[in-house]
């Protein structure tokens, strides 16, 4: 089970967490002006990285709120979490 | 006191503490401290059981937790019986009732043992390669014959009576293995003040030093520094010393499992859990997990009285247990001298066979021989004598080419081998850790680590005693944050081994019976046949042979499983690599597992403030997501037919009460609520008026419906949010990511509500007239209270938010009250309802009533696939709006192209037949298969109302072969349908107005 830091909460067991997928995908301000192509992208394409992930994670059965994490899905460490809206301080180029 | 073969003196036993067991019905005398195994071998008893494919007999091998064989039933009462208990781990206590397991009529005399004749047939793949054809005889006789032929020992079949208890634990430091590098690990993170947590699979922490009666450590003999040890973790508040522990699992982020036996071992075990799994997450872990001593393969090595070198010296000096009277050891290392020599110091007679060469041997031998203990060097174990019990061994001298000489019969009662150590690193290898090949020890050894963990001792490959403390010391040290480092002097030891895999012989190879994996009863043939047979991936050889695939995975035979298919593949050990570890390191009860989970803990159920009413007026109830609610209501002799029949007739006739309080709700509160909402639902919300309602569509961001519900206008800056049963925590949950990730600048807050309003249902055209009397401050005229209105008041006294809605098509309203006094307000409605015959219905009334007026479910006519417009829904769309979640999916190109399936209603030819929910839908039932299927049946019921039969279902083009004919797949084929309108009652919708 991973253990995760909770910005807010500090850390807490994976399983009062859920996961959002990944992180950094804004809503466009205006979809109608998007074409389906590029709508189609925001919607579904995503990307399945073998390292460093920026991840939305929920404190979902903790504080409730939403933040940021940076995980390896290699190894399921956590290099950070940062709240919703931040940037995280690490690259996501490399490995942990 | 029986117990020929009890050592008069030594032994960490309680001589004047007998205990008595049975053993298949026989009495079993041992004493205070004794494993049932070492109590078996105080009275001679060896063969313990039958093997798994041959019915073999079979003895005690181990002393410990690796024992492939000796595994036994064991009986504590009526429903405590559990099959495959390893007879070296079970402490022998008053009352137990152990039985042998797979052999009928009786261990001695097994008609099954006919398998070792045919050994033959039953070669590696045997399943594979024999039950092929025909194929009808697949399920009717090979399964049945090879289930019942399968498996070890026999589940019990009572629930099981015991309780058991789950424990999180947090701390600095959790070392595993209280052997001595586990002690000095603990010892030197105690002494930081960390919170440290000691676990250890034995009744009696110590590891190797519970048997270690020669030793000394730092000028003391070794069980002397042992107590000194245990008395300071003992006095330590910092210190969790956990015996009985056996740590099964290691997880991520230093997530280790435990299991500990609490009560096995006691006779009388009062009120306590039987077993807690403790759920530990620890800053660093040490693992001092030890090493496992390897069986030599030869001809019939599986002979009970052959056990391994190490468990003979387990057996006389912590059980003060002569496994035999004349021993002869076999080994390809030192270790076994240690052995001998102690069996020798016992008074036993003892000689050692050693397949290396004179001067391979190191100063063991000299030591030995002074002794006047005879020793073979250079000499191979061509194979055991005896059958239900070793007689002897048949050795020879052999050469590094393994050209075998004269034969030479040693008569013995007990054989001690040793073919070297594999160290325990399974739960580094479940850590993720990363493996290394030592050559210098012939084994895999914690290399690269994965998480926050440090191997010391055997488990890393490291024999000597002195070698292992300072190692433990070190990792205890460096996990708990101290320089400080502790030298130690202690006894050298013996160590260091010729790597063998199966002995040489100069047998015929058709005849040699040599067991690699004794659990699971695969030879060295068998190994070998699957390489010849093409298997190259060791986890392929595994899954063909069964090799390490018994309860024991393969502890004792893993690394001789390699080695042999390294040498047959020409090889090295680490191109062949190891198999994957897995938890559990040993087998673990479902009981632990589980813990308090069970009964009513298992899997939790919601209920509504009026369920006990529900229930002592005769409902039967469903499960709704985790909601159990009232399903219908039976009266005395009717069947759900006749009930929701009564039911749906009394809501349209006369008045209708249901209990509705599972529905969701959300308060959505601040100055830009209307915004919010007006974001997330296709609805318009800016103009809606305060005192009005609206239902309400939700999408997700692809265009499909995620949810539905009716929603109030409670103030300018406050909605009463409804959701579906199911969906409540997932609106809440997609409300919540819209607000805190896009829109963190509105003003909202959203507050879930479900559990603070109870909701009660009166539905028919008589509602008004019941309700009347009991309600205050709210004029219910149909002009002043019009459909689809919400106003605030009391009644019966109580607060409310008055609902006029309708999930009926009657004229209806929902009272939502606090969730205390609902049962109250329920209570005094019914009782005003009493005079119109008000009628308490259930879910399955409220789906039919729903179904004659054509509203659709969400879940049922949708399934994550169903935008606004294929239910005739896209009217609600707020067409002013330039955005809201969802909408710019509606033009998707597949979402606007032409064949979407739409919601239609079904009726059938036959007004009688109901057709069945998620039927298929045709249109030329004489097409050729496969057909072109046009869609499903997602509704289907009686309608009372109707008088017949209604659907509702999902059509490609639907809404345009309206009047057209389609066909249904039933049980008895194809029946024929006409498509309607999904309004099946009134559907001017005049009622609700009323």
């Amino acid at each position: 089970m991973l253990l995760i830091a909770c910005p807010h909460c500090g850390n807490r067991p994976e399983t009062e967490f859920r996961c959002g997928g990944q992180a950094h995908i804004a809503r466009p301000a205006d979809p109608a002006a998007l074409s389906d192509e590029q709508w189609a992208e925001h919607l579904f394409v995503r990307a399945n990285p073998r390292g460093v992930h920026a991840e939305r994670w929920c404190h979902a059965h903790g504080c409730g709120r939403w933040f940021n994490a940076l995980r390896d899905t290699v190894s399921d460490r956590f290099l950070e979490t940062y709240p919703a809206g931040a940037q995280p301080s690490h690259s996501t180029d490399v490995r942990a | 006191m029986a117990q020929p073969f009890r050592l008069s003196r030594g032994g960490r036993i309680d001589r004047t503490r007998p205990v008595r067991f049975t053993f298949n019905g026989r009495t079993v005398e041992g004493v205070h401290g004794d494993s049932v195994a070492s109590a078996l071998l105080a009275n001679g008893i060896h063969l313990v059981g039958r093997s798994f494919k041959y019915h073999r007999p079979r003895g005690i091998l181990s002393h410990g937790s690796d024992e492939p064989s000796a595994l036994l039933s064991v009986d504590r009462g009526p429903g405590r019986i559990d099959p495959n208990n390893r007879a070296s781990v079970v402490e022998a206590r008053d009352g137990l009732k152990t039985l042998s397991q797979n052999h009928w009529p009786s261990l001695e005399h097994d008609i099954g043992a006919i398998n070792d004749l045919l050994s033959p047939v039953f070669v590696a793949g045997f399943y594979y390669k024999t039950f092929m054809w025909p194929k009808k005889f697949w399920d009717r006789v090979y399964e049945p014959v090879i289930r019942a032929a399968a498996g070890l020992g026999k589940a019990p079949a009572a629930p099981d009576p015991d309780r058991y208890a789950n424990r999180h634990a947090h701390c600095e430091v959790l070392v595993v293995g209280a052997g001595p590098a586990g002690l000095a690990a603990a010892l030197a993170a105690a002494r930081t003040g960390k919170r440290v947590i000691l676990a250890d699979e034995g009744p009696e922490p110590g590891g190797a030093l519970l048997h270690e009666t020669s030793a000394e450590i730092d000028g003391r003999p070794a069980a002397e520094w042992l107590d000194g040890a245990l008395a300071e973790l003992d006095s330590r508040e910092n210190v969790i010393l956990l015996p009985r522990t056996t740590a099964f699992g290691y997880y991520n982020h230093n997530h280790v499992a435990l299991a500990e036996r609490i009560t096995d071992h006691l006779p009388n075990p009062g009120t306590a859990p039987r077993e807690r799994l403790w759920q530990v997450r620890a800053g660093e872990v040490v693992l001092a997990t030890g090493s496992h001593e390897r069986p030599l393969v030869f001809s019939d090595n599986d002979r009970p009285g052959i056990l391994l070198a190490e468990s003979v010296r387990v057996f006389l000096n912590r059980y003060g247990v002569a496994p035999g009277r004349r021993i002869v050891f076999a080994t390809s290392g030192a270790s076994a001298y240690t052995a001998a020599l102690d069996a020798k110091g016992a008074g036993l007679a003892v000689s050692l066979v050693d397949l290396r060469a004179e001067d391979e041997c190191g100063p063991e031998l000299v030591e030995l021989r002074a002794a006047g203990i005879e020793v073979l060097t250079g000499h191979t174990v061509i194979g055991a004598k005896g059958g239900k019990r070793v007689t002897g061994l048949v050795v020879a001298p052999a050469d590094r080419a393994g050209r075998c000489g004269a034969h030479r019969l040693l008569p013995c009662d007990c054989v001690g081998m040793s073919g070297g150590w594999t160290p325990a690193v399974h739960l580094f290898s479940q850590s993720r850790g990363k493996l290394g090949y030592e050559a210098t020890i012939d084994a895999f050894v914690p290399g690269t680590s994965a998480q926050a963990e440090r191997s010391a001792g055997a488990a890393k490959g490291t024999y000597d005693l002195a070698a292992c403390l300072a190692e433990g010391d070190a990792a205890g040290a460096a996990a708990s944050g101290s320089a400080e480092r502790r030298r130690f002097t202690a006894s050298p030891t013996l160590t260091g081994f010729r790597p063998v895999r199966a002995m040489p012989t100069d047998a015929d190879p058709a005849k040699v019976r040599a067991f690699v994996d004794f659990q699971n009863d695969v030879t060295a043939k068998d190994i070998g046949l699957a390489v010849r047979e093409g298997f190259r991936s060791i986890e392929h050889v595994k899954r063909y042979t069964t090799t390490g695939m018994a309860t024991d995975q393969g502890k004792t035979s893993n690394m001789n499983a390699l080695g042999i298919v390294a040498g047959k593949l020409d090889t090295t050990l680490p191109s062949v690599g190891t198999t994957t570890f897995r938890p559990p390191y040993t087998p673990v009860t479902f009981g632990t597992l589980v813990g308090p989970a069970r009964h009513a803990l298992f899997d939790p159920i919601r209920t509504t403030p009026i369920h006990d009413w529900a229930e002592s007026h005769g409902a039967t109830f469903e499960n709704v997501a985790l909601w159990r609610r009232a399903w219908y209501f039976p009266k005395a002799g009717e069947t759900l037919h006749d009930a929701v029949a009564r039911e749906c007739k009394a809501v349209r006739e006369g008045v209708g009460i249901f209990d509705a309080s599972t529905l969701g709700k959300i308060e959505v509160v601040g100055p830009d609520a209307a915004e919010f909402m007006n974001r997330l639902y296709i609805n318009p919300w800016l103009k809606l008026e305060v005192g009005r309602c609206r239902y309400g569509l939700m999408l997700k961001e692809d265009g499909y419906i995620l949810d539905d519900g009716v929603v109030a206008r409670v103030a300018p800056d406050c909605f009463h949010v409804t959701t579906t049963t199911g969906g409540a925590a997932r609106v809440l949950a997609h409300m919540e990511d819209y607000l805190q990730t896009e829109w963190p600048d509105l003003r909202v807050f959203l507050t879930s509500t479900t559990e603070q309003w109870a909701v009660i249902a009166l539905q028919g055209p008589k509602a008004r007239a019941v309700i009347a009397p009991l309600v205050g401050g709210i004029d219910l005229s149909p002009e002043a209270f019009p459909h689809m209105a919400m106003r605030s008041g009391t009644i019966c006294g109580v607060p409310t938010r008055l609902f006029r809605v309708s999930f009926t098509g009657e004229l209806g309203f929902e009272i939502n009250v606090p969730s205390d006094h609902a049962l109250a307000v329920w209570e005094a409605v019914h009782a005003a309802g009493e005079p119109y015959g008000i009628t308490p219905y259930g879910t399955e009334t409220m789906h039919v009533l729903r179904a004659e007026k054509g509203y659709i479910i969400v879940g049922q006519e949708t399934d994550g696939t169903v935008t606004p417009d294929d239910v005739g829904l896209s009217g609600m769309i707020a067409k002013a709006k330039k955005d809201f979640v969802g909408k710019r999916s509606l033009v998707r190109p597949d979402v606007v192209a032409a064949g979407r399936k739409q919601l239609v209603g079904l009726v059938t030819d036959n007004p009688k037949l109901v057709l069945e929910e998620g039927a298929q839908i045709v249109d030329d039932p004489g097409q050729p298969i496969p057909m072109r299927m046009l869609g499903h049946v997602t509704s289907s019921y009686w309608s009372p109302n109707c008088g017949r039969s209604i659907a509702m279902a999902l059509v490609a083009d639907g809404r345009a072969l309206q009047g057209g004919s389609l066909h249904v797949t039933t049980p008895e084929g194809f029946a024929r349908v006409t498509v309607v309108d999904p309004v099946f009652f009134d559907p001017k919708g005049k009622r609700i107005h009323a």
